[in-house]
């Protein structure tokens, strides 16, 4: 079975371009040469110089000593918090922005929840002088006012999206508008692998970064490449499917899912969208979602803004559903707990998204001496504010 | 001859207006189409609410929510669809998202459309291939017929395309927009219209998108078989006089 994207654009039953014809033109562009422009020899160039020189990389993959002995099981921790700008968000960014500039563009629009996207698109623009537009939802605004200020300080123009729940569904739906009108110049650089065909597959390309990196060291540092599990967090599902994908053909590797399961996934509020969605169209692609029995997309709540997505990318659908991937969710409070637990035994404070990830470490049962592979996809400077106020700091 | 054919076949510089049901009020949508037929409109375009309408400015958005708000969804559309016939002559239309489309059922949709004596649907976000695939034997089967949009930008060879997967008419968009823009006819548009109209399709083509007055519609009526107004329409729409809002808003495009 093949767990990536095929010729017609799917992922087993999920993905496709579901898109009105004023978008098509742009996509079909995309589609018909972003193999071509990544395969280049001289874009790859490129993009590897940018990622080792601008952003850092490789980010360690770091065993943290005090959480293996807690969780009797070597917890290694791939460090995408240390990448420039803080957060894995950025390894796409590059990769979209030099594709961007190869088909001719001039201006950059995108979504953000946490601002971390956000930031790292204001960043590239930054970098290359290119115009920025990103929508970030009014709720979000409010919650992740640093990473605001950054984008202004960036030179990125941050517009506000006021309907539905405020948050990143609502940021997404206010850039495809964007992208609508402005049809000619403009690249939409989406933040995770949603959004039609060949998005998911484009994000999860350059994301898989990630887990190339976190093979090799892991086979350097233990003489063996394949862990027993890797664990991500799943928002849209960049960073899991970046930290997953060149495990997910070597079968012996487990990978798990972690969703925002919100005040728990029957309260009502609750992001956990395998545990509460159904199969439909969100956002351009066939995948899972969240939705009403009519079709009405259900707003979802996390505390944090970068999981707070009614849906999840066709690609993770498809390991959902054929069962390659195991998708589990944790509560705010068990990922705000764990934060602080990663905080007080390593010194690392995360992002609240990758914070979930942890927080399923305490679940799981390890025999001993496995090896488990951590994403921690972000850094936690973004979340000071909510950490203070749950914390009382 | 099916009314869509039929209606192209008799008139010009044919109105169409769009409307989402169950706005301003749940009850509101057949008095809104008996009245707009009343008032001279030739064909309807009748929008199911979807929570996230990405190829839809503030007007719809915010009618789309208020109708879904009042309790609005594809079952209580067709329930109140069964009187259509009773009341409507003129062909009617249905427009929406895919979403609430694949959770009814594609057949069960077409079905319940086949027995409301609903003529067509205008589904944005379904994409062609999906279309041709999937949904055409089954529209086919109950009598439907798919309209597809086209933008300034959409290519020749799609155009062709489109024009051999529906029987009802062609939609043009005089710019790549979301809707309730201002249509701006520059030299531009006007080169496009031409060169659709010198393509010679095989279905006629309304313009739509942007249309939102006597001004814009006569424009528009001057290259194509005639024009779509929505948001305009639905931002007239006054809560506490239907008929009379309907009436108003009517008497600018046709005599009463
Ligand atoms: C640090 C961090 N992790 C995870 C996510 C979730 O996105 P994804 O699921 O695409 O990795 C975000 C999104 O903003 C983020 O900022």
């Amino acid at each position: 079975m093949s767990y990536f994207v095929n010729e017609k654009g799917y992922y087993g039953d999920f993905g496709g371009a579901y898109i009105p014809e004023m978008l098509y033109p742009n996509v079909e562009e995309l589609r018909q040469n972003y193999l071509k422009i990544i395969a280049d020899e001289n874009f790859q160039e490129e993009f590897h110089h940018l990622l080792k020189d601008y952003v850092g990389r490789p980010s360690p993959l770091y065993l943290a000593g005090r959480l293996s002995d807690r969780y009797k099981a070597n917890i290694f921790l791939k460090r995408e918090d240390l990448n420039h700008t803080g957060a894995h968000k950025v390894n796409n960014t590059i990769g979209q922005i030099l594709l961007a500039e190869r088909l001719g563009k001039k201006r950059i629009i995108a979504e953000t929840g946490a601002g971390q996207h956000g930031v790292a698109t204001a960043t590239v623009c930054a970098l290359r002088g290119l115009e920025c537009v990103v929508y970030m939802g009014e709720v979000d605004i409010k919650r992740q006012a640093p990473n605001v200020a950054r984008m202004k300080m960036l030179g990125a123009k941050v517009v506000a999206a006021t309907s539905g729940s405020k948050t990143l569904k609502d940021a997404t739906n206010e850039a495809m508008r964007d992208w609508i009108n402005n049809p000619v110049d403009t690249h939409y650089i989406i933040g995770s692998v949603v959004g039609p065909h060949p998005y998911p597959d484009m994000v999860a390309r350059f994301q898989s970064v990630i887990s190339e990196e976190a093979k090799k060291q892991l086979a350097e540092q233990t003489g063996n490449g394949s862990p027993d599990y890797v664990l991500a967090c799943v928002g849209g599902g960049s960073n899991a499917m970046g930290m997953f994908y060149h495990f997910i053909d070597d079968e012996q590797v487990k990978l798990i899912a972690v969703e925002a399961a919100g005040k728990g996934v029957d309260s009502g509020f609750s992001a956990a969208t395998t545990y509460l969605g159904k199969e439909g169209v969100l956002h351009g692609s066939r995948s899972i979602l969240m939705q009403t029995h009519d079709g009405q997309v259900v707003e979802p709540h996390s505390v944090s803004a970068g999981l707070d997505y009614p849906g999840i990318g066709p690609q993770h659908a498809h390991l959902f559903k054929t069962g390659r991937g195991r998708y589990v969710s944790v509560t705010d409070d068990e990922a705000l707990q764990a934060g602080l637990l990663l905080t007080q035994m390593e010194g690392i404070i995360p992002a609240i998204e990758s914070a979930h990830a942890l927080a399923y470490l305490e679940k799981m049962n390890f025999t001993g001496g496995e090896n488990v592979v951590v994403c921690l996809s972000g850094r936690g400077d973004k979340d000071m504010d909510t950490y203070m106020k749950y914390f009382g700091l | 001859m099916n009314r869509i054919k039929k209606l192209f076949a008799e008139k010009k510089d044919i109105l169409s207006i769009y409307y989402t049901a169950g706005f301003p009020s749940l009850d509101d949508t057949l008095t809104i189409a008996e009245e707009l037929e009343r008032c001279g409109a030739d064909l309807l375009e009748i929008g199911f609410p979807y929570s996230d309408p990405v190829a839809d400015g503030p007007v719809i958005q915010e009618s789309s929510k208020r109708a879904l708000d009042n309790g609005m969804d594809l079952k209580t559309l067709f329930t109140q669809l069964k009187e259509l016939r009773n009341r409507v002559n003129i062909p009617v239309l249905l427009m929406g998202y895919v979403n609430p489309v694949l959770q009814f059922g594609v057949e069960n949709f077409c079905r319940a459309c086949a027995e409301a004596g609903v003529d067509g649907c205008i589904v944005p976000d379904l994409p062609m291939v999906e279309y041709e695939t999937l949904y055409q034997p089954v529209f086919e089967q109950n009598g439907l017929t798919n309209i597809f949009l086209v933008t300034p930008q959409t290519s020749e060879e799609r155009i062709r395309k489109i024009d051999g997967l529906t029987s009802g008419f062609v939609y043009l968009l005089s710019s790549s927009a979301t809707t309730g823009k201002n249509l701006q006819v520059s030299e531009s548009t006007e080169a496009y219209f031409s060169r659709i109209a010198d393509m010679k399709l095989d279905n006629p083509t309304m313009i739509g998108f942007g249309i939102n007055s006597k001004e814009t519609f006569e424009k528009a009526c001057a290259y194509a078989n005639g024009a779509i107004i929505g948001s305009a329409f639905v931002k007239s729409l006054d809560a506490a006089d239907i008929k009379g809002s309907v009436q108003r808003f009517m008497r600018q495009f046709r005599e009463l």
